[in-house]
């Protein structure tokens, strides 16, 4: 197959995460959505690592799986702890909070 | 090389102190301790390093130059100043002390892997080793509700952005097939490729976001004024002076031959940076939202050395670096000994505590940048590079207005503290070596407002 379907088919997955993580307000969902951006550029780099028969690329990917595992660990909890406080992890609520 | 195996190392054991010793000021004389240790190594690093000399590490992932070296010391050295003037404040701020003193440590390990970086793998670990303590920092003060937003808010922007950035090295690595920064095909990068300059511009976004630049600076304020306020000063002077050494050197080693194509976008997102954190903190009302909103408007003076491709631009990095970390961490340490945040809350400080007063207007002085205090120094150093660089007189005058601007609200701090009367409460008594420390602070702005050049020592 050539490159560009690979191509295409991650960016379109992109941008559906960017758009989800701008437009939703559910934290949780946000968050969904940061991770389909990351697995979006996991699918690229092992489409390039194959174009480029380069296995640097697949190394790469799996530094970017440890470093969303960190990440999802850190960040679930400072979801619990949110909404521990105010019972809801709507990002909205927070800012209405402010004032 | 040393000093990141030993700042890892020394956070393990900062954390297992953490669990063992239980009273907190002995958790603090550990911390200092260790601190002063990593200082040492890195010294060592420094001084049986040869002049000139670039050392190689895992397969050329890591180039550690005399530069970087000297960086990494001066970040050190700023953290240990950094732990000793407000080390009461942070283990105040909660119960686990010691988590808070080994995340500084893995910071530093992100910050010498930022300054050292030749491949983009070792530069997006760099960066998330920064970022991710610096979400659990925002949010440690967990019984307070805006500390919690600060954290959320914090990490839904910085994963997002760690999502462009990895767009951004993908697209890079698409047209070069190579991930070494160094490698000849990337300073043979065309400028037509549309997936080089994809790749470049997602690169740019996310590092504004990293160093708070405008437009992407919009987190800033609330994550700055919601955090506990020793770990702001933390996240403001440090955590931003490692994300600009990334920036300067992916941009500088290897983006540096296709710099027609992103000058003017990064000069743009100067001005607009400069623009937005100076007017806004006009209108605030609270010195720590302003010092954030300042923190803003430096970052912007700080980009100059990035969109000037040159390599007095490190050298100004490195003087800029240092004179806002002084300053700023200051002025953090002054803003803790009181109550009331508020510039009301600094009303009548000269009476009350003159000291205080006195080096409170010298970090001012130094923020502001006002001749022969550091800060006045490292923004000449600055506007010099843009000018050498020729295309960005506008750039310049601009720079030079807007610092105009940040006179007026730097300088309502003074005439509250000089001029107006009141009755300051403060958080807590000076001590003698609180008064020391902020002496020899203030002492160091002026001196490398004098003399700049130890800051630049021969050889890097």
């Amino acid at each position: 197959m050539p490159i560009q379907y690979y191509l295409f088919l991650s960016l379109a997955l992109f941008c559906i995460g960017i758009m989800g993580a701008l437009m939703r307000r559910n934290a949780i969902i946000i968050f969904m959505s940061i991770e389909l951006m990351l697995n979006a550029v996991n699918l690229l780099l092992a489409a390039f690592s194959k174009m480029y028969n380069d296995s640097a690329a697949q190394i790469f990917v799996f530094f970017i799986m440890v470093v969303a595992a960190a990440e999802v660990a850190v960040g679930l909890a400072i979801i619990v702890m949110v909404y521990r406080k105010v019972h809801s992890v709507d990002v909205n609520i927070l800012n209405r909070l402010k004032h | 090389m040393k000093a990141i195996i030993a700042a890892t190392i020394l956070g393990i054991i900062m954390m297992y102190a953490g669990f063992v010793v239980k009273e907190k000021k002995s958790v603090l004389s550990i911390a200092t301790l260790l601190f002063v240790l990593l200082l040492g190594v890195n010294v060592w690093e420094l001084l049986t390093a040869k002049p000139g000399e670039t050392q190689m590490f895992f397969n050329f992932q890591l180039t550690v130059t005399p530069f970087s070296l000297w960086f990494n010391t001066l970040m050190t050295a700023a953290t240990l100043l950094y732990v000793l003037l407000m080390g009461n404040d942070i283990i105040k701020v909660g119960k686990h002390v010691g988590e808070y003193f080994a995340l500084f440590f893995f910071i530093l390990v992100g910050t010498y892997m930022l300054s050292s970086f030749n491949n983009m793998l070792i530069m997006f670990l760099g960066i998330e080793i920064i970022s991710i303590p610096q979400y659990i920092l925002a949010g440690s003060d967990k019984r307070n509700l805006k500390s919690s937003e600060a954290s959320l808010k914090y990490f839904l922007m910085g994963a997002f952005s760690t999502g462009i950035l990895l767009m951004g090295i993908t697209l890079i690595y698409g047209a070069t097939g190579e991930f070494n920064i160094s490698k000849f095909s990337f300073l043979q990068l065309e400028q037509v490729n549309p997936m080089v300059l994809t790749g470049v511009l997602f690169l740019i976004i996310s590092f504004a976001f990293k160093v708070s630049a405008a437009p992407m600076h919009f987190w800033t304020p609330d994550v700055y004024d919601g955090s506990p306020t020793p770990f702001t000063a933390f996240m403001a002077t440090i955590g931003k002076a490692a994300a600009f050494i990334g920036f300067i050197r992916l941009f500088h080693t290897s983006f540096a031959t296709i710099s027609d194509s992103w000058t003017m976008v990064l000069a743009i997102i100067t001005a607009a940076t400069l623009f937005v954190g100076n007017i806004t903190a006009v209108f605030q009302q609270s010195v720590k939202r302003m010092l954030a909103y300042s923190s803003i408007a430096q970052a912007g003076f700080m980009l100059f050395s990035v969109v000037s491709v040159s390599a007095l631009a490190w050298q100004g990095l490195v003087i800029y670096t240092v004179a806002y970390t002084m300053a700023t961490l200051g002025m953090f340490a002054v803003l803790l000994k009181l109550k009331d945040y508020t510039f009301d809350g600094f009303n009548g400080l000269a009476k009350k505590n003159p000291l205080l007063a006195a080096v409170a207007t010298v970090f001012i002085f130094s923020l502001a940048g006002i001749p022969l205090t550091a800060g006045f120094i490292a923004k000449f150093y600055m506007l010099q590079t843009a000018v050498a660089q020729g295309n960005l007189m506008w750039l310049v005058i601009f720079a030079l207005i807007m610092a105009a601007v940040s006179a007026y609200y730097y300088f309502r701090v003074i005439i509250a503290m000089y001029f107006k009367t009141g009755d300051p409460e403060m958080a807590s008594e000076l001590s003698g070596i609180d008064k020391f420390l902020l002496v020899l602070t203030a002492m160091l702005v002026l001196l490398v407002g004098v003399a700049p050049q130890i800051l630049l020592p021969n050889g890097i």
